[in-house]
């Protein structure tokens, strides 16, 4: 096994879409994410990529477009704020059905907010980030090494089913430092018959497009898209599940707020009280069989969130509202304390599922 | 064993610095770890903390809110941050920087005037290392070896002139 490395999170993302064969990185500088440009500012000129700032968040992402188009690996990174500059591109490189990997390291909003962690993009991301009918994958790192093996897995999404997979990151995994191994491994990449490569007078044109202005022909390219998701959620969905053999009680949680949860979880098991995690991994498509695999042994689902509560209706939908959800949350950059959480755990343990 | 760092101070004090340290000594000695950063706006003169981990099991929430050792570089620091250590915990001030003493009597309390210190031997920047000496001999197994390989993953190549100045100055914080 190769050595591990203490690396922030933000450094990490980017030394691992490097090794994931990432060559073209486009951005434009917003805290909390800045180390992931700066990271490829010093590398990739060493290595025969590409690093540019843009002159904007909508000019990276289509720049992300251009490169998507010849079957190449790349990426943009932003934060919140920057992410809805993104949205348009977001929506056209899924009309146009083009890999990419985008990361979100969020900070608290709404509007320019504040620059401190938050998970309140949790809807942008996961129910489609704009305009159409669309999805992404949505990753959500709770590890500086998950920050690295989930850009590699992303990329590898990413081109597999010929869409953008986001990595849904907050500003605490971004800064923080773990150690980490960049011992990754990458698949080969698959072939990409569609990509405007040139012709050389051998092959019809590709065109790489989001226009279509016959809408039974856009229609029948949405059905298509759609069966594409439908076999994403059977397949690809990621979860982590914790001390869930005899919980009474479940949390969820994910990213930062899952190792808050953790540390209640520990104190809350130290006095008895059956409690577990279920972890998102994959936001999109969501976790749905485990929560409702869940609903059969548990009494109360408590929700740990930084927002005013997004993923709890994922719960919800999930749990077809079979058992209580609660929220434990903070917002606009603050964090959630093992004491708030360990709270919420006591009473519902008191309550043991009644409302 | 799970040790709680939290380490504060002025931006410019070094800081993050001290406190990579401490996490590489931790990497090094093969336990778990975690490195959080305050981040802000704030630049020079600013306030700056990090929160360090150093555990035998993986790492939970890398925030420390009530930690095991507090390391205060500046009087607003203490100030803020002297209730929040757990009871039985360590602080570690500049005490001259920090004209009062520790109030709490359920800690222990370390001054050590770093910054004076640090003039003295002609390197003003690196007060840091001198409280962080200080820190790892009271908390930690001290070994010129691991010390020195932790310097030499913070410590960048081209500036490893510096490994015996920082040295240097943690091993007079250890025999204060």
């Amino acid at each position: 096994m190769a050595d591990k490395v203490l690396m922030k999170g933000n450094e990490a993302i980017a030394e691992a879409a490097i090794v994931a064969g990432c060559r073209h990185y486009f951005g434009y500088p917003i805290t909390p994410q800045t180390e992931i440009a700066a990271y490829m500012a010093k590398r990739m000129p060493k290595i025969g990529g590409c690093f540019l700032q843009a002159e904007s968040e909508i000019a990276a992402i289509n720049m992300v477009y251009g490169v998507a188009s010849t079957g190449l690996r790349v990426m943009t990174s932003s934060s919140s704020p920057g992410i809805s500059l993104k949205g348009e591109g977001l929506s056209y490189l899924a009309g146009a059905d083009l890999p990419s990997l985008v990361v979100n390291v969020q900070r608290g909003g709404p509007g320019l907010g504040g620059i401190q962690p938050s998970q309140s993009d949790y809807f942008q991301a996961t129910k489609g980030g704009a305009h159409g009918d669309f999805h992404m994958i949505v990753l959500a790192p709770a590890s500086v090494q998950e920050m690295a093996d989930l850009t590699v897995h992303g990329f590898d999404l990413a081109d597999k089913y010929r869409m953008t997979s986001m990595i849904l990151a907050d500003g605490t995994m971004g800064q923080m430092m773990e150690p980490v191994s960049l011992d990754l491994e990458v698949k080969p990449m698959p072939e990409k018959p569609w990509a405007t490569t040139g012709t050389k007078l051998q092959r019809k044109h590709n065109i790489t497009n989001s226009l279509s202005l016959d809408p039974e022909e856009l229609e029948m390219l949405n059905f298509k898209r759609y069966e594409r998701y439908k076999v994403i959620e059977e397949n690809e969905v990621m979860y982590e599940e914790y001390m869930m053999e005899d919980a009474e009680i479940c949390i969820a949680a994910f990213g930062i707020a899952s190792r808050v949860a953790k540390n209640a979880i520990t104190e809350a098991r130290k006095m008895g009280i059956k409690v577990g995690l279920i972890r998102p991994i994959t936001l999109w498509p969501f976790p749905t069989a485990p929560f409702k695999a869940a609903a059969d042994k548990v009494h109360t689902f408590i929700s740990v969130e930084l927002s005013m509560g997004q993923m709890i209706e994922d719960v919800r939908l999930a749990t077809e509202c079979r058992r209580p959800v609660k929220l434990v949350n903070r917002a606009g950059g603050m964090i959630p304390s093992p004491e708030q959480i360990l709270e919420a755990i006591k009473e519902a343990n008191k309550n043991g599922g009644a409302n | 064993m799970t040790n709680e760092f939290l380490f504060a101070g002025f931006g410019g004090q070094g800081i993050l610095f001290a406190g990579k340290l401490l996490a590489y000594k931790g990497l090094t000695d093969g336990k778990e770890v975690s490195w959080l950063p305050s981040y802000g706006p704030e630049m020079r003169g600013g306030t700056a903390s990090c929160s360090i981990i150093l555990s035998d099991t993986p790492v939970g929430s890398p925030i420390v809110s009530n930690p095991d050792i507090l390391i205060a570089m500046n009087l607003p620091s203490l100030d803020k941050y002297e209730k929040t250590v757990k009871k039985g915990g360590m602080i570690f001030y500049d005490s001259s920087l920090i004209s009062r003493e520790v109030i709490r009597d359920d800690v222990k309390a370390f001054p050590i005037p770093a910054t004076k210190m640090a003039e003295e031997n002609g390197t003003p920047t690196l007060a840091n290392m001198i409280i962080m000496g200080k820190v790892l001999k009271e908390t930690d197994d001290f070994t010129e070896e691991s010390v020195r390989a932790a310097l030499t993953k913070v410590i960048s190549a081209k500036r490893a002139d510096m490994l015996d100045v920082n040295f240097g100055a943690i091993k007079l914080g250890y025999d204060f």
